[in-house]
């Protein structure tokens, strides 16, 4: 225990946890909307995030970035990002209707019991994470420099980098993005309605099939941002990083209430800053201890999660 | 019976209804030659006189594993599918899904450890034991301890339901693997426990049994401990306890008001299904030699939860073909590539792609899990109880799409 660490620290390990949890809730929020609508642990979003992360790694390598040139300035630094965040979130979104289509439209059509699309799920997650380990030799690839490190302001101890702001920023954005996109337009409404009563809602005239497609492309989307912030932060990427991001998020996403888009980035948020705390505490090495630890008192006192599990019944 | 099904029924093979149909003295023969088959599967002769065309020069052999030592391969294959048998009562009898069930074989892999080698810190520092415990006698702790730990999990997290529950799960095994791999008061972090004991016996030239060089003695031991598994399984399915496991995973709530004791029993799947996975924990630490955290990562759990469903949940069978398949096809493609010419690497837009099996074997293997669940949901080998509950579901639907 080393409560000096986490007094003195304390304003860094909160907007670094608060950086790291912005990555969280966005992949998690593509879990807790699939699984509002379909009951499924989308067991593959872990690699649809991964496909985002190597997508700006490959946007950046056709612009001339790699890891061994200079930093840009800012201009072009932010074209830098925002091409990738366009190109990553396609890319991600493309491989999660993709994935829809091949791995779990079939198994929907014939009704498969629920453990069938987990097994479907898992198989489809070693396909794609094998894959770009094929492609990519199984190297670690490094990312290219676009941010500057320096604080960009700091106030009473408390700092901020550019990269932390913009990750805020963005994944903040986004996020009330997808409330609105959720609680606002017709779309929305399909997808609530296909949430709370999937029969129900296709008797109604809604196109269930094109909703489930919708669901999994806003997922992808998301988990393609977060790809992106996520290679920014941590300077490289890999095949296998999906895995351990993904299980946090999912965490994340139960901690909030799964299937609570809401919850998804309150769970987020607070993951990311529990670890970073946890980490000045403990010691780096148990941040995943700490967070399961979490996650489990959590659920013995409040089984579904901080906020309840709720896509279909209240606003989203 | 409608004269449809009748029908259907005599149009598939229905391997299952014709050895059902064979009077009781040719059903035993035929399991004691099934069972001496297994027996012979590490001995490389077998292969050569199968009778299958062998391809000259490489050295492949149908269906061995060229590329690793068969009887190290079927080893594995060995507790995977003790493991897989586990898993199977957790998750196919009372329907919990159970995530991290590699944490109980890391429980029962470390309690051997720490038992059996001279090097444990158990010995060299704390000076608990005088000198190490032969491998024998901490079987039935490790057995033990599992269980305990499967009890320990289960009491706060069994309220909890689904894919909660799930999660829990993993957590479990993570924090596990976590504990084993940093810190250092007794389980050595990642430097692990070197020297485990083997298990006991010697042949009569005085070498023993369980050495390093030949592996066929602990796939012989494993298939010996999985013939007694199967017995026990086999009988708590058909007793009082696995009908209140069947209820529950039909329908809890329903099984609960008909005055089941729905935790309890609960509690019990948990608890057995922990102490054959620490079972099996303990008999790969007798062959490893060393144990350490790097064992027991999640993917583990991943690919038990596959084999049980694969082959098909609640049916000992399956479990055995799954967890048989999930460590012999990744293997078996490794070797295939000497043999159909399989080229090693191709040039995409100049980019330089690794197509061997060897590379791509888990990317064959992914899509045979998805092409099997889309075919056959049920598993490959499923309960006859359950596989006729999800034909009644398919009936059920009209997709609306």
């Amino acid at each position: 225990m080393n409560f000096d660490d986490l007094i003195q620290g304390f304003p860094d390990l909160t907007t670094t946890g608060l950086a790291q949890g912005s990555i969280y809730a966005l992949v998690a929020l593509g879990y807790t909307l699939v699984y509002g609508v379909l009951r499924l642990i989308n067991f593959a979003h872990s690699e649809v995030f991964m496909f985002g992360s190597f997508a700006a790694l490959w946007t950046w390598g056709i612009m001339g970035y790699d890891s061994n040139s200079g930093r840009p300035d800012l201009g072009m630094a932010l074209l830098l990002i925002l091409v990738a965040l366009v190109v990553a979130a396609l890319f991600s979104g493309g491989v999660a209707v993709v994935l829809e289509t091949v791995a779990y439209r079939p198994l929907r059509k014939r009704n498969a019991p629920p453990l069938a699309f987990l097994i479907s799920a898992i198989g489809a997650s070693f396909v794609l994470a094998e894959a770009m380990g094929a492609v990519t030799e199984r190297r670690q690839k490094g990312i290219p420099s676009i941010l500057p490190n320096e604080p960009l302001f700091s106030a009473g101890g408390w700092t901020i980098t550019p990269l932390q702001l913009t990750t805020f920023v963005v994944a903040l954005g986004v996020m009330f993005a997808l409330d609105w996109f959720v609680a606002k337009t017709r779309f929305g409404r399909g997808i609530r309605a296909v949430a709370q009563d999937a029969d129900t809602a296709a008797l109604m005239g809604v196109n269930k099939g094109r909703v489930i497609a919708l669901v999994f492309l806003l997922g992808g989307l998301l988990a393609g941002v977060a790809g992106v912030f996520f290679n920014l932060k941590q300077g490289n990427t890999r095949f296998n990083v999906g895995f351990l991001i993904g299980i946090k998020a999912f965490s994340a996403a139960v901690l909030g209430g799964i299937g609570n888009l809401r919850g998804a980035l309150v769970g987020g948020l607070l993951l990311g800053l529990v670890e970073a705390y946890g980490a000045a505490l403990f010691g780096s090495n148990w941040t995943n201890v700490i967070a399961f630890v979490v996650l489990l008192v959590l659920l013995m006192f409040r089984p579904t999660g901080l906020l309840g599990e709720s896509l279909g019944r209240a606003r989203a | 019976m409608t004269t449809d099904t009748i029908k259907k029924q005599r149009r598939g093979l229905h391997l299952g209804n014709r050895f059902r149909a064979l009077p009781k003295s040719a059903r035993i023969a035929a399991l004691i030659a099934f069972v001496v088959l297994l027996y012979v599967l590490p001995v490389k002769g077998f292969y050569e006189n199968l009778g299958l065309p062998i391809p000259a020069g490489d050295g492949y052999l149908p269906l061995y594993t060229t590329r690793s030592d068969m009887a190290n391969v079927l080893f594995q294959c060995g507790y995977y599918i003790l493991l897989a048998l586990g898993l199977n009562v957790v998750l196919g009898y009372a329907g919990l899904l159970d995530l991290g069930f590699f944490g109980f074989f890391a429980v029962g892999a470390y309690t051997v450890a720490l038992l059996t080698s001279p090097d444990s810190k158990l010995i060299t520092e704390y000076n608990w034991l005088e000198s190490p415990w032969p491998w024998l006698v901490t079987v039935p702790i490790a057995v033990a301890l599992a269980m305990l730990s499967g009890v320990l999990l289960g009491w706060p997290t069994l309220r909890l339901r689904g894919d909660y529950l799930a999660i829990v799960t993993l957590g479990f095994a993570e924090i596990i693997r976590i504990v084993a791999k940093n810190q250092d008061w007794i389980l050595n972090g990642d430097r692990g426990i070197p020297s485990v004991a083997h298990p006991p016996g010697t042949w009569s030239d005085g070498s023993p049994i369980f050495g390093i060089i030949d592996w066929s003695p602990y796939y012989w031991l494993v298939l010996t401990v999985i013939i007694l598994v199967i017995f026990l399984i086999r009988n708590l399915a058909n007793s009082r306890v696995g009908r209140a496991w069947v209820a529950i995973r039909e329908d809890e709530d329903a099984a609960e008001l008909m005055g089941v004791s729905t935790f309890k029993f609960k509690l019990w799947a948990f608890a057995i299904g922990a102490a054959i996975g620490g079972l099996s924990g303990s008999l790969w630490a007798g062959q490893a030699n060393f144990v350490n955290s790097a064992t027991f990562s999640l993917e583990n759990s991943i690919l038990v939860l596959a084999a049980v469903v694969l082959g098909g949940a609640g049916s000992i069978g399956g479990a055995i073909l799954g967890g048989f398949l999930v460590i012999y096809v990744p293997e078996w493609l490794r070797s295939v590539g000497d043999v159909f010419g399989w080229p090693d690497s191709v040039e995409v837009f100049g980019v330089h792609i690794d197509v061997s099996p060897t590379s791509l074997r888990f990317v064959i293997f992914g899509a045979l899990l998805i092409v099997v669940m889309i075919y056959r949901p049920q598993g490959l080998w499923p309960n006859r109880r359950r596989a006729a509950e999800l034909k009644d579901r398919q009936k059920e639907v009209a997709p609306v799409e």
